[in-house]
This record gives C-alpha cells, sequence and structure tokens, in this order.
C-alpha cells in the first residue's frame, strides 16, 4: 500500500511531461489523457481510502520514505510521504474535484489551440498539490507549495498574450514569494530549534522548545499561509488572478490551492497549540480576511471577482477556525471540504454563464439567465444556498461549526470573533443573493457589442454540465453526511485533536442566530436587487461602494508603500552603480597605481600603460612585503 | 608512476586550442569540429576523475608531485578534493555547449570571407579551450604558484575572447559597439590584473613566511597546512591578516563582491552570450573556490578575522545586485547582475563556516553555472534573432516561438530557485547554513528570494508575453543545434533538483576537512530531537498531532 502513495503523485507528474514536452502529435488526444491520468489517481486515493478505513482509527497513518533527498552534515530531507487521515481528505478532495474540473474543461477549452498544454498545466498542479499534503516534512511540502505557485502562474497567465493576464500571473508569483519566505524561515527555525523539520519529530516534541521560539515559528507559517491562502496583508493577488481561465478558478483559486494555508496551519497543530500569540494572530488575521473578502465581494459587478471576493471571505473562516486550536481544526478542514464543492460549483456555474455570454463576465449586463439555462440554474442555486448555510445544506453545517467554535473561544475574544463570523454571515448572504439576482432573476440587460453580436444565452454541453452536477449534490449533502454521528469529527479527531470550547451561547443560540442574519442578508439583497429594476451602469455609489470597487484600497496601498519606493530606490542605485561605485572603485585602482588624473585613457585602450604600470606598483608591493619580514 | 590523469585533463583542452588554431584559415568550418572534439574528450576525462575519484578516501586524490622551480620550492603539484571534481566537471560539461551555442558567432561578415589570412573563427574557438585548460589546471593546483600562474594567464584568452567578439551592433552604430567592446575588454582586464598583482605580492609574503619558519620555503598547500597543525609554522597575527587580504582581495575581483563587480556587468553585457557564460558560469568560479581551497586554508585566523565585514559585502552584494537587475534594461546585464546576487549567496555561504552553508556554496557554483548557461544561451539566441538586448524591443515572442520562451523561462526560474529544480537546493542550504550561526544575516538574505522571482518574471513578462510585436512576428523557434544544447541542460537541472545527493555526498567530506582545518563546528540545535527520529517507522499514534 505504501508505494501508491508515490505512484499517487507520479501519474499526474507523468501526464504533465508527456503533454508538454509530446508535441503537436497529442493535441488532439491530450485533453483525454490529462483527465484520465487525473481520474486513475482518483482512483488510487479511493484505492488508499479503502485501505484506510480497513484499519483501526489509531492505526491509519501509512509511511514511506522512497529517498534520501539532502543529506548535508545533520541536514538532512528526504522524499518521504506520509498518508494519514488530513492528508487523505485533501488527496480525495483534490483528485475528486480536479477530475471533475478536468472533464469540464474538456467542454470549455474545446476551441483553445493550447489546449493540450492546459491540460498539461492542470496535471502539473494535481501532481504539485498532491505533494504538497503528502509530504512528511516542511522541505518537500515547500517543493509542493512552490510548485502549485508555479501551476497557477502558468494558468493564471495561460492566456499570455493578453497584457492583464500576465501580469496577473506575475503579481500572484511574486506576492506568494514574500509567503515563501515565511516558510523558508520558519523550516530554518526548526532546524536551528529542532535539528529536523519532518512533520512527526518536530511536532510530537514542539513543546520542548520554548514559547517563544515557537511564536516565532508560528508567525512565519502564518506569513506564508497568508500569502497562499491569499489573507490580509497578502491578498491583493487573488482578484487578479481571476484573469485565468475559469476552471483554474474554480480548481486552484477556490477549492484546492488556496486552500493549502489551511492545511499548513492545521498540520502544525501542535507548533501553534503551544504559541497562543501566534494563534491570536492566525484568528486575527482569519476575522479581518473574513469581513474584507466579504466587503469586496458586494461591490464587484464582475461575477469572477464577487466570487474571488467570496473565496477569500471564506478562507478566512477556516484561517479563523484553525487558529483557534483543537477547538476549530476539525472545523477547519471540513469547511474547507464543504467549500471545495459548493465553491467549485459555483465558478463552474459562473464559467458556464460566461461561455453562453460570448465571455462577459459583467452581471449588470446579465439578467434573467434562469430561463435559458435551467441546469446552470439549478446547480448554481444550490450552491448559493449551500454557501450562504441555508439550513439543512453543506455550508450550513460547517459554518455554523465555526461561528460556534469562535464563541467558545472564550473571553472578549470569543465574542468579537463569534460576532465578526456572524457578521460575515449575513454580509455573505447579501452579496451572493445579489450575484444570484443580478444573473439569473430579472429582466435581460445584454446588449449586442460594437461587432452587432448578441449573446445567445444556451445551456452547456455535458460534459461541462455533469460536473456541475455532481458538485451540486455535494454542495446539498456532504455537509449532512459529515455531521451525521459527528463522523468528520471522529475521522479527524486522531491526527488534529479536537476539544469542545465552553461557549456562553448555547448552540441553538448560534444556530438561530446564524439563521436570522441570513435572512437580513437575503433581505437586504432583494431590497436593493430584486425588487427594482438594476441599472447597466453601476451607479457612483457610497464612499465604501467605490472603496471596495477598488478592493479597498489594497493595490493602491501597495503601490505607495513599496512599489513606488522600490521603483525610486532601484532607479537610485542604476544611477549609483554606474556614477559612483564605478568611478569609486576605477578611481581608487587608478590613484593607487599612480595614474590619476589619465583615467579617461582607460576608456581609449592604453591597456599597456596600466598593466606596466600596475606591474611596477606590484613590484614595489612585493619589495615592501619583503622588507616587513625582514625588519 | 601511475597515470597523470589530471595532468592530461588539462593538457587535452590545451592541446585542443592548439590544434584548433592551427586549422587552415580556408577550412575554417572545421575548426569548430575540433574544438568540439577536444571539448567532447575533455568531458571524457573528467568523466574519469569523477568515476576514479572516491568520496571517503583521502584528502587530496590523483596526486601527481613534480620538483619545478627548485630555487624557489615551486612544485608542480595537482590534486583534487570533492569540491574540485565537482568544478571541473562542471566545466566540462559546460564548454561543449558554449562552443556549440557560440557555433556562428565568429563567423566572418561576407566581406571578410575572401582575406585568408582572417581566422577569427579559429581564434575564437582556440581561445574557449585555452580558457577551459586554464581553469581546469586552476582547480587541479595545489601548489599555490602554479596556481596563481594559471589564475592570471587566463586573463589573456578573455581578455581577447572579450574585446575581439561580440554581438552585431543592433541599434548602436558598429563604432561605438567596438569602443564599448574594448571598454568592457580593458576594464575586465585591469581589475582582475590589479587583484592578481595585489595576490602575487601576497604569494612572495607567504614564500618569505615559510622560508623563515620552515628553513626552506614552500607554496604547497598540503605541507603548509600540515605544518602549521604541527606547530612548525606559525603566521604573525598582522602577517596573516595582510596575506589574507592579499589574496581575498584577488578572489572578490573575480568572484564578483560587491563593491567590486563592475567590470562584469560590462563584460557580460559586451561579448557574446556563450562568451559570457565562459566568465560568469566558469572562470569567476575559480575565484570563489579559491576562497575556499586557500584563503580558508592557509589563513584560517584570519578568515575568521575577516568573516563579519565579509558577510555584510556578500548580503550587500546579495540585495544590491538583485536590485539593479530589477532596474536593467538589458537583457545581458540583467543577467550579469542577478549573477553578482548569487556570487554573493556563494561567498555568504563560504564564510557562514557550516557545513550546509559550504556545501550549499559549493553546490551554488555547480547550480549557478548550469541555471545561468541555460537562461544567458537561450537569450544569446533571442538577441541573435533580433539583434537587440534591450529589453522593451521584445514582447510575446512566447506567441511565435514557444520553446525558445519555454525553455527561457525554465531557466528563469532556475535562476529564482524554483524548488525541483537544482538551485532551490544550494540556495536553501546556503540560507540554513548561515541561518544557523547569524540568524538576522539569514533572515535579510531571504529578500534575495523576493527579489529574484521579481527581476525574472519581469523579465519574461516584457520579453515573451503580451502582444506580438511587429520586429518579433518573423522569429523563428530552436532550431536544433540550439535545442541541442539548451535541453540537456535542462535536463541536469531537474536531475540535481530531485536527486543531489550523489554531488553531495563527494562535495560533503572536502567540506568537513575545510572546516576542520579552519576549526570551525556546526551550531547544536537548541532542543534537538530524539536521534531516534532519523529512523523512525510510520507514526501510529498521534504522530502529527499532540493536539490531545
Amino acid at each position: 500500500m505504501e508505494n501508491l502513495i508515490g505512484l499517487l503523485v507520479a501519474v499526474p507528474l507523468f501526464g504533465a511531461a508527456l503533454l508538454l514536452c509530446g508535441g503537436r502529435r497529442l493535441d488532439g488526444k491530450g485533453p483525454y489523457i490529462g483527465t484520465v491520468l487525473a481520474a486513475a489517481s482518483f482512483g488510487i486515493g479511493a484505492v488508499l481510502f479503502a485501505d484506510m478505513l480497513g484499519r483501526g482509527e489509531h492505526d491509519r497513518a501509512l509511511h514511506s520514505t522512497v529517498f534520501s533527498w539532502i543529506p548535508v552534515g545533520g541536514f538532512r530531507a528526504d522524499v518521504a510521504f506520509q498518508l494519514d487521515q488530513l492528508s487523505m481528505t485533501f488527496v480525495l478532495l483534490i483528485t475528486g474535484v480536479g477530475t471533475l474540473i478536468h472533464i469540464y474543461s474538456i467542454g470549455y477549452m474545446a476551441h483553445d489551440e493550447r489546449r493540450r498544454r492546459f491540460f498539461g498545466y492542470l496535471n502539473l498542479f494535481l501532481a504539485a498539490m498532491l505533494l504538497l499534503v503528502l509530504a512528511d516534512n516542511y522541505l518537500l511540502l515547500y517543493v509542493g507549495w512552490e510548485g502549485v505557485g508555479l501551476a497557477s502562474y502558468l494558468l493564471i497567465g495561460f492566456w499570455q498574450h493578453k497584457p492583464s493576464a500576465a501580469t496577473a500571473a506575475k503579481k500572484a508569483f511574486i506576492v506568494n514569494r514574500v509567503g515563501d519566505v515565511g516558510l523558508s524561515i520558519a523550516i530554518m527555525l526548526m532546524f536551528t530549534t529542532f535539528g529536523s523539520f519532518a512533520f512527526a519529530p518536530v511536532l510530537a516534541e514542539a513543546d520542548r522548545a520554548g514559547e517563544g521560539k515557537l511564536t516565532a515559528i508560528g508567525l512565519m507559517l502564518l506569513l506564508a499561509a497568508c500569502g497562499k491562502s491569499a489573507q490580509v496583508p497578502l491578498q491583493s493577488w487573488l482578484g487578479d488572478a481571476m484573469e485565468g481561465p475559469t476552471p483554474v478558478s474554480a480548481l486552484i483559486h477556490a477549492a484546492t490551492m488556496v486552500t493549502a494555508g489551511v492545511y499548513l496551519i492545521t498540520r502544525s497543530g501542535a507548533i501553534f497549540n503551544a504559541a497562543p500569540d501566534a494563534q491570536t494572530a492566525v484568528v486575527t488575521v482569519g476575522a479581518v480576511t473574513l469581513l474584507f473578502g466579504a466587503i469586496v465581494g458586494c461591490a464587484k459587478d464582475d461575477i469572477k471577482k464577487a466570487l474571488a471576493g467570496s473565496t477569500m471571505s471564506q478562507i478566512g473562516y477556516m484561517i479563523l477556525a484553525a487558529g483557534l486550536g483543537p477547538i476549530g481544526y476539525v472545523f477547519a478542514i471540513m469547511h474547507l471540504v464543504t467549500h471545495g464543492f459548493f465553491k467549485a460549483g459555483l465558478f463552474l456555474g459562473a464559467g458556464s454563464v460566461m461561455h453562453s455570454m460570448n465571455d462577459e463576465v459583467d452581471m449588470r449586463k446579465y439578467g434573467g439567465l434562469r430561463r435559458y439555462m435551467p441546469i446552470t440554474f439549478v446547480t448554481f442555486g444550490l450552491g448559493y444556498l449551500a454557501i450562504i448555510g441555508f439550513p439543512g445544506l453543506s455550508g450550513f453545517w460547517s459554518k455554523d461549526k465555526i461561528i460556534e467554535a469562535a464563541f467558545a473561544k472564550g473571553g472578549t475574544e470569543g465574542w468579537i470573533l463569534g460576532g465578526a463570523a456572524l457578521l460575515g454571515a449575513a454580509i455573505t448572504a447579501y452579496y451572493m443573493t445579489r450575484v444570484m439576482l443580478l444573473t439569473f432573476f430579472g429582466e435581460k440587460r445584454w446588449v449586442p457589442d460594437e461587432n452587432g453580436n448578441e449573446p445567445h444565452p444556451h445551456e452547456s454541453p455535458g460534459s461541462m454540465t455533469f460536473p456541475m452536477i455532481v458538485l451540486a449534490f455535494g454542495s446539498v449533502l456532504a455537509g449532512g453526511l459529515f455531521s451525521l454521528n459527528d463522523a468528520f469529527v471522529k475521522w479527524l479527531e486522531p491526527v488534529t485533536g479536537h476539544s469542545h470550547g465552553h461557549s456562553p451561547l448555547s448552540a441553538a443560540a448560534v444556530t438561530g442566530g446564524t439563521v436570522v442574519v441570513l435572512v437580513i442578508g437575503v433581505a437586504l439583497a432583494w431590497a436593493q436587487y430584486g425588487r427594482q429594476p438594476v441599472p447597466r451602469t453601476a451607479p457612483r455609489g457610497s464612499l465604501l461602494t467605490r472603496a471596495a470597487r477598488r478592493d479597498l484600497l489594497q493595490d493602491d496601498f501597495n503601490h505607495v508603500v513599496l512599489v513606488q519606493p522600490g521603483q525610486y530606490l532601484t532607479r537610485g542605485l542604476v544611477y549609483v552603480d554606474h556614477k559612483l561605485v564605478d568611478g569609486v572603485v576605477n578611481g581608487t585602482a587608478a590613484s593607487v597605481g599612480g595614474l590619476s588624473g589619465r583615467l579617461r585613457k582607460l576608456q581609449n585602450g592604453y591597456a599597456r600603460t596600466y598593466a606596466v604600470s600596475m606591474f611596477g606598483g606590484t613590484a614595489v608591493l612585493i619589495a615592501a612585503t619583503l622588507l616587513m619580514r625582514a625588519v | 608512476m601511475s597515470f597523470p590523469l589530471l595532468t592530461v585533463t588539462a593538457a587535452v583542452p590545451a592541446l585542443g586550442a592548439v590544434a584548433t588554431a592551427a586549422v587552415p584559415a580556408a577550412k575554417r568550418a572545421a575548426a569548430k569540429w575540433v574544438a568540439l572534439a577536444f571539448s567532447l574528450a575533455t568531458l571524457v576525462l573528467a568523466a574519469l576523475v569523477l568515476v576514479r575519484f572516491d568520496p571517503g578516501g583521502s584528502r587530496f586524490q590523483l596526486t601527481e608531485s613534480h620538483a619545478w622551480i627548485k630555487d624557489f620550492g615551486v612544485r608542480y603539484e595537482l590534486g583534487v578534493d570533492g569540491i574540485a571534481v565537482a568544478l571541473i566537471a562542471l566545466t566540462a560539461v559546460l564548454i561543449p555547449f558554449i562552443i556549440l551555442a557560440g557555433w556562428h558567432d565568429a563567423d566572418p561578415l561576407e566581406e571578410q570571407r575572401p582575406n585568408r589570412r582572417w581566422r577569427p573563427t579559429q581564434g575564437f574557438f582556440a581561445l574557449i579551450l585555452m580558457v577551459e585548460a586554464m581553469v581546469v589546471i586552476s582547480f587541479e593546483a595545489t601548489d599555490v604558484f602554479l596556481f596563481y600562474i594559471f589564475f592570471e594567464a587566463m586573463l589573456i584568452p578573455m581578455y581577447f575572447l572579450i574585446g575581439g567578439f561580440g554581438d552585431r551592433a543592433g541599434e548602436r552604430s558598429e563604432e561605438e559597439t567596438a569602443t564599448q567592446r574594448s571598454y568592457a575588454a580593458v576594464k575586465f582586464l585591469l581589475y582582475n590584473l590589479a587583484g592578481g598583482l595585489i595576490m602575487l605580492a601576497a604569494v612572495v609574503g607567504l614564500y618569505a613566511v615559510t622560508a623563515d619558519d620552515l628553513g626552506t620555503g614552500t607554496f604547497s598547500l598540503q605541507e603548509i597546512v600540515q605544518s602549521r597543525a604541527a606547530g612548525d609554522l606559525s603566521f604573525a597575527t598582522s602577517t596573516e591578516r595582510l596575506l589574507f587580504l592579499g589574496f581575498f582581495f584577488a578572489f572578490a575581483v573575480k568572484a564578483p563582491l560587491w563593491p567590486l563587480h563592475t567590470w562584469l556587468p560590462n563584460a557580460m553585457g559586451e561579448s557574446t552570450a556563450p562568451v559570457a557564460v565562459l566568465i560568469t558560469a566558469v572562470v569567476d568560479k575559480v575565484g570563489t573556490f579559491a576562497m575556499l581551497r586557500f584563503c580558508l586554508q592557509l589563513f584560517p585566523e584570519a578568515s575568521k578575522w575577516a568573516t563579519p565585514v565579509i558577510l555584510v559585502l556578500a548580503l550587500v552584494s546579495i540585495i544590491y545586485g538583485a536590485l539593479l537587475a530589477v532596474g536593467q534594461r538589458d537583457i545581458k546585464r540583467l543577467i550579469a547582475y542577478a549573477s553578482i546576487s548569487h556570487f554573493g549567496f556563494i561567498i555568504l555561504g563560504i564564510f557562514a563556516m557550516t557545513t550546509q552553508g559550504q556545501s550549499g556554496a559549493t553546490l551554488y557554483m555547480v547550480n549557478h553555472g548550469i541555471s545561468t548557461a541555460a537562461l544567458m544561451l537561450v537569450a544569446g539566441f533571442l538577441i541573435t534573432r533580433r539583434g537587440s538586448r534591450l529589453i522593451a524591443d521584445y514582447g510575446g515572442v512566447q506567441k511565435v516561438a514557444p520553446i525558445l520562451a519555454g525553455t527561457f523561462l525554465i531557466g528563469g526560474l532556475a535562476t529564482l530557485s524554483l524548488p525541483g529544480l537544482a538551485p532551490f537546493i544550494s540556495e536553501f542550504l546556503v540560507l540554513v547554513g548561515t541561518f544557523s550561526r547569524y540568524p538576522a544575516l539569514g533572515v535579510i538574505a531571504t529578500v534575495g528570494i523576493v527579489l529574484a522571482a521579481l527581476y525574472v518574471l519581469v523579465l519574461y513578462q516584457r520579453t515573451m508575453t503580451g502582444p506580438v510585436k511587429a520586429e518579433v512576428r518573423s522569429m523563428p523557434d530552436l532550431k536544433a543545434r540550439e535545442l541541442i544544447v539548451v535541453a540537456p541542460l535542462i535536463a541536469l537541472l531537474l536531475f540535481l533538483g530531485v536527486y543531489p545527493k550523489p554531488l553531495a555526498d563527494i562535495v560533503n567530506p572536502a567540506v568537513d576537512h575545510t572546516l576542520s582545518v579552519v576549526d570551525e563546528k556546526d551550531p547544536k540545535p537548541d532542543h534537538p530531537v530524539d536521534a531516534g527520529w532519523f529512523s523512525y517507522s510510520p507514526m501510529h499514534d498521534g504522530a502529527s498531532g499532540g493536539a490531545k
């Protein structure tokens, strides 16, 4: 069984190599090859899952060392895998949703001449993401971590001829690199603290290091998580990442890659549990981001950017839960999985809409689409109900638990976090209802474009609707199934640990509260976008609305604080290097050689004069050396 | 006497240079093949060195030792340790690719063809082989004077390669190009000559010291190290420091270390891409190699004395080089500044005085050689097609030449040390090796990681993506010869990224030995985990928990 773990990574990696190096011969078959290999890795994952279920709950982890990777002195890194319940959960999510999105892409990318490469990149992503969750040490995780970043870079910039796509791809990579620095430093700290950075020893013996060290490690891991999971302050890349093809947004920038930060924190639970200050930082980041993303989501007219804001916000919930410690880890992961279903479904639905609307993304130019695309409408609608937490659907179960856990944190902190989470739930209900109403309800608002092409909305082909239907089932059922007999808690508890906090509010009160804020949010959105016709161009809006449209000024902030000073600095240095450093060194050399004043000749190529003078100088130097020795 | 493998490995390219130069003017095409054949023969010999070298064996292997200039104690003494073996292998691997990449760089122009005495092609390839021979013997020499001779002699063929051959004028006038080129060549020569001459003074000083203490002067590295260990030889503190500075200055110019770096962008910018690779990937490595071999082992106390200043200069190099790379408008100068940043990492690793730092630095030398070769040679192919080095003259290349763009991206990703490719491993080892002794320096150095992403991806974005520029529209994709150059380099980057162990195993013992001469030990972890974990079996109970 252990050997299958490596195969899980190898299969999609082989697919990527085949498709990217295969040449034109594979252009036609490429999408199918890629999809079959993705499905094969899902199959392997299923076999491993069945095997794991056959063993007792404390006997489920598998370990396999493939080879010694970097052995230098006390520094030992292996290529080794660890498959426990937490990794398994991710494996199934990644390969399952991944396969569905491969299938969807067959239809969605059917007319793109570079689709072979697209599927190659998708397979590369799967391999890297699986490596990330299967690694048994932080350095190998780092390889997967940057590997998914590379796949994300390649896929955001897939339509490279569009300057906006190329810029967005670069931005995503560079912002993520800032986070990666956090991961590097965390690994270095682990090495100097423990002499190891493998999960098993570091996490088992974490308590032995002082709280200060653990806090530092925790904060660095949080920095890494902020980059990959688009959390404040490294959130600015996610909105722009929507430049990528929509299946990419669904898989990478909603369901899987962006949740890697949640994995990292949950995996490192032992470190955070012993570092309360780091945990406080985590919950703060989570709470701030869940509101930040939700507010941005309210103001966007671009359907994908509204969903991107939502993704940021939902991951904020997960990070918040992970920061709560053992009362939250399980629910962070549970929400991660249910979110994987409904957010992937929502993005695929958005893609389906765009597909039939000539790639129009402005929701103000949609309207009444439910009549034209019934399957998209129903599946998107179920995803919508799931994300706002409609009682009984997936999001209800997982989000409700997070809100409850936030209150259970106790004290003022608990009230603040719980309040933020509740407020976020209300805003979620508002902006998602807005998306729903703008897209599927009301009057049709589209008009012919400047070339006279009028969109003719139609339902998408079966290869696209099938994954949407499957994900809709997940959106409806997953949460309920997971909560049956606390199945999910029992499944993960051996790995993450679990404890119940002492909530000042009863579970029923929290549930009641979430339903109330849900109704308020929906009602507000209906009052604004359902009851009255929607203008085709956005009204000016309040100061907050305008700021939210500009992503709460994140780019303006980065521009003023980082980009502009950076540009001045590099320009200044280029000048300094040319005029000053070069000049001073040349000048010093010249004067030492007794040649000052004739520097200009250097440029005219009087090399011999210089060489001779230098030899002369050296002779003096040598004489001095010997003389000094003699004295 | 056993077969003098090391001498032969250095002599074959030297013979090749003579043979190449001797090819008649009319048959200049044949000169290329002669040069390629000799470079491949050298590669075979280097492979033999690699195979015959026993990582677990004695300090220097395959040694040769003959008296040379008796009166001055100069010996013809060769020997390799793991570090030297790795760098000889790097050199031998890169030269055939450099020759292949520069296949047409020295073709005479139409109007020069009738001139039967005009033999630039022969000269170009002969000079490359000459450099190879001198670099190889520099890596082999264990006699300081022998090393010094070739360290200096290398400048002559390099001077002619930089000054005599360059890219076509492009946007500048023919005359201006020639002026810029000769300026770059002279600057290269003078900087390195100055370094070398100061070193010469120190070399003579070293002789004087050994002559005083041992009765007969010697330049033998091993003899000096052993005599010091035995207490027969001792340096006065100030003497050792002065001698150290003399050596270090020369190596810091060659490496190059800030603020002695300004010759490199000129030299790399004005020479053809293969020569630029020769400079930064091969010749400059002699500088960092010599820091490890000579500075640290001849003058361990002075090395430790100078460490703080050198570490700071290395750190400045890392960040300064990267920032300047971000600000460049010329593709080749950008890569040159990136190299300055990378040399900063190498020197940081060497002087962090930890096994991770120095093994990382040695692997860095190898990996940087391969990655820069990949990036620079593809950049050269690009520049040859368009006739311009300016980034702004390109755009949308990936649309018309996807393979060229793809290989350029991989070279770039290697330059920014993407995990999975070889440079990541060396960069991380350098960082962790530095961090374990100097946490603050290790953290500051990570700024270089972010800046590398910036200059590489901005370069890629501006040249390769976006709308296709009119001048780029008819650009052909990589030809077979060019693909033969790039594909193996990329394969090597992947292989050494996934499985660096064979190389690390060769380098580690040499590094351990160097550190034992310097008398430095790795810092111990604060709370070492139980050694049992390193051979642990699958954990069943809460392997990653602790949350209960």
